[in-house]
């Protein structure tokens, strides 16, 4: 914390009169000189991407404090790593209070940005993308924060994630906000994480829009207060491309906004169009796990004032169309496994369960039927997400 | 790998014969370079040689090896420390050995055998007060002189197995991905329990190190990995080659698999462990590691590729180390089928 005050202080005092600028442009040696400036920049420095496509051949990293990534626009400044031959990702962060904005990452051999353990990180108006659309020889994440506090992800584009297009990992106190996420495996993913503002995003042509997963076995776990509010999530019927083995593999095609195990996550406002297995999904974590401290149901869960158009006609799963056909065409747009725990879902929406009764029952031994909801007694409040106004003020 | 002990035998003799010429020409280590704040342009001016193309060390600069070496495209690696005058290492049980300000640990990656020989880069850890700063030097065609890569390189070269690489250079950043824990750079090779005893056991005699800790010598020798028992020899193979990012406060400290030595909780090693951020690197496997069946599990997929984006580790490899998968592939079929 020490630390982190004197930073701030510098930041602060020293950073106006001594913060240089140093323009990198595309070309020859990009590669070295674009990586030279990330590691010979001070704090509070900013490296200026000019207008230009940056062929690389190996992942970037920036591990110096307060520096801004600033390019000439997502569209004109193109770091291509479509001849990449080494590292995990195109540029990894892993140092505090960094800016990346106005450029674009195309066809990283794995995640398109990553940032590990980086504070008070802002992602504004960036393109990831796999310029082939849908594939599943794509990189896994395309913006990929994990184990931060304070992490702002808005007005940016991701498309062809293997993965997921924007994913938030591990982390605490996150706005992910107007951004569009197209055509890839899950839209917006929050994992492990709390205290998440998920607002004001367009996810189409995903295979599922938006997820919120905790899952067992990894270093933080007991994700929760999550917020999805105010986004078009809309035709999310692409076919999985995941690799197997991975746990988004199994996310059916179809899929709108789809939440397992979390405690508290408020899905509000929302427009759900289309989604053809269920707008609004809840289910239990499946499979087998040892961790101890890990609650497997989704819990506390809200679902209020949505908009919900088509969907639910072609679920996704076994059994799903003759499920579909008992339902008179089309799944209601609620739907959970059963194994929820204080769900509420308000206003005359109908939802059905599959009434399971133990984590981890198979799905062939679901019965079907439209969930009487309990009255409600009350709901867990959810407190917005504050990020630390030196953030806000950052973009000004 | 006799070629490493041989290698260091070479050297240690040479150290001999430099340092009694030491006293006519006294080739001296810098200690302003170690311990200043900038990044020196060359290797020379650090002084750590006293005939560089020839890897001969300077005084006060000892070459060492290690029981389980990291694997770097079938590399030959000379490694060496630094320790001032009047200063000393100290053990701290098998773990690190812990180093004063002002001591360099010194790595050349070279290939090629004898006249052939040629060294691709040096890479120095340097103990400075404020911490370990880690700096990538390249060798010039002529091999007179290394200069600072601090934005990496690539360099087209065969590998001793016949392969056609491209060999990566990392730069300053990548170094920290190594060798970074909880946001420091630290040392990661000269831990005592990778250590021979006799070599401690020589340092301690010369006054370098304060004693032989218990532990020391725990890794297995490598030279053995054809035939000796499987478990030891991939542990200790998954320990020096992963798990400086794959531990807790690690590079990879958020996939919750934790390689180190001294782990010994069957999930955390892998062990019916599901990915997290594997992407296409899960190549359609369920589990890092599946036992009795190493051709479902992750871990050795990824070991067993080349291809960025699914081959482990993420840096220092453009081939497959087939010595080292054998070894994770015999400890994963004596594993019991569950």
């Amino acid at each position: 914390m020490m630390k982190r005050a004197l930073i701030a202080a510098l930041l602060a005092s020293a950073a106006p009169a001594l913060a240089e600028t140093h323009t990198i442009a595309a070309g020859e040696g990009a590669q070295e000189r674009l990586q030279e400036a990330l590691i010979l920049a001070a704090p509070g420095d900013e490296i200026m991407l000019e207008a230009g496509r940056f062929v690389l051949t190996d992942g970037l990293s920036l591990d110096v404090e307060g520096v801004t990534v600033r390019g000439a626009g997502m569209d004109a400044s193109v770091l291509d790593f479509t001849t990449q031959q080494g590292a995990g990702e195109g540029l990894l962060v892993t140092s505090d209070n960094v800016t990346l904005r106005d450029f674009a990452i195309e066809n990283a051999k794995g995640d398109g940005i990553k940032s590990k353990g980086a504070d008070n990180i802002i992602y504004h108006a960036l393109r990831v993308e796999w310029t082939g659309g849908p594939l599943a020889t794509n990189g896994a994440y395309g913006i990929y924060p994990v184990e931060s506090a304070n992490v702002l992800v808005q007005d940016s584009y991701v498309r062809g994630a293997s993965d997921a297009g924007i994913y938030v990992g591990q982390s605490e106190n996150i706005i992910v906000r107007r951004n569009r996420v197209v055509e890839n495996v899950a839209g917006i993913e929050i994992e492990n994480s709390n205290r998440a503002e998920v607002t004001e995003n367009l996810a189409t042509r995903n295979t599922g829009g938006i997820l919120v997963f905790d899952l067992p076995g990894l270093p933080k776990v007991g994700g929760g207060d999550v917020l999805i509010a105010r986004n078009a999530v809309i035709d999310n019927n692409t076919d999985n491309f995941a690799p197997e083995g991975n746990i988004v593999a199994s996310v059916p095609a179809g899929t709108g906004v789809m939440v397992m195990a979390n405690d508290n996550v408020h899905i509000t406002d929302n427009a759900l169009i289309n989604n053809a297995t269920s707008h609004v999904m809840l289910i239990a974590y499946s499979q087998d796990y040892t961790d101890a401290r890990y609650q497997p149901r989704p819990v506390n869960v809200m679902v209020r004032d949505n908009v919900f158009g088509s969907g639910g006609s072609a679920p996704d799963f076994e059994g799903g169309t003759m499920l579909a056909q008992a339902f008179g065409g089309s799944l209601p747009p609620v739907l959970t496994d059963g194994l929820h725990e204080k769900l509420a879902v308000m206003g005359k929406v109908t939802a059905i369960t599959l009434n399971l009764s133990e984590v981890g029952q198979p799905l062939t031994e679901a019965r079907p039927s439209i969930l009487q909801m309990p009255p409600i007694v009350s709901v867990k409040d959810l407190a917005p997400v504050a990020l630390p106004a030196e953030m806000e003020a950052r973009l000004r | 790998m006799r070629r490493d002990t041989a290698l260091l035998a070479a050297a240690s003799l040479m150290l001999g014969a430099v340092v009694a010429e030491a006293r006519l020409t006294a080739p001296q280590v810098s200690d302003v370079a170690i311990a200043g704040a900038g990044f020196p342009k060359t290797l020379g001016e650090f002084g750590f040689f006293a005939d560089g193309a020839r890897q001969v060390p300077a005084a006060r600069v000892t070459p060492y090896a290690l029981n389980t070496p990291l694997w770097s495209d079938g590399a030959d690696k000379l490694r060496f420390i630094y320790v001032p005058e009047g200063t000393q290492l100290a053990a701290d049980g098998d773990g690190l050995l812990q180093f004063p300000v002002g001591a360099a640990i010194i790595k050349t990656f070279a290939y090629g055998e004898g006249a052939d020989r040629r060294l691709i880069e040096t890479r120095v850890l340097l103990h400075r007060a404020d911490g370990w700063t880690a700096l990538p030097y390249r060798w010039n065609a002529e091999q007179t002189e290394a200069s600072l890569a601090l934005a990496g390189g690539r360099i087209d070269l065969t590998t001793p197995a016949g392969e056609a690489i491209s060999y990566a250079i990392p730069n300053k950043n990548q170094c920290k991905s190594c060798h970074g824990k909880d946001g420091a750079v630290i040392p990661i090779g000269p831990k005592a329990r990778n250590l021979s005893a006799d070599w401690l056991g020589q340092m301690v005699n010369r006054g370098n190190l304060d004693r032989v800790p218990d532990g020391a010598d725990g890794l297995p020798d490598w030279r053995t990995h054809a035939v000796g028992p499987a478990e030891p020899l991939a542990r200790a193979y998954l320990d020096v080659n992963c798990a400086h990012c794959h531990q807790p406060g690690g590079g990879a400290s958020n996939s919750g698999l934790d390689l180190r030595w001294e782990q010994d909780d069957a999930h955390a090693l892998g062990i019916l462990k599901r990915p997290v951020a594997a992407g296409r690197g899960a190549g359609g496997h369920d589990f890092s590691i599946l036992p009795g069946q190493p051709d479902g599990s992750i871990l050795l997929y990824r070991m067993d590729s080349a291809e960025p984006g699914i081959a482990m580790p993420e840096l220092g490899k453009a081939s497959v180390d087939r010595d080292g998968g054998a070894v994770v592939r015999r400890w994963i079929l004596e594993m019991k089928q569950q």
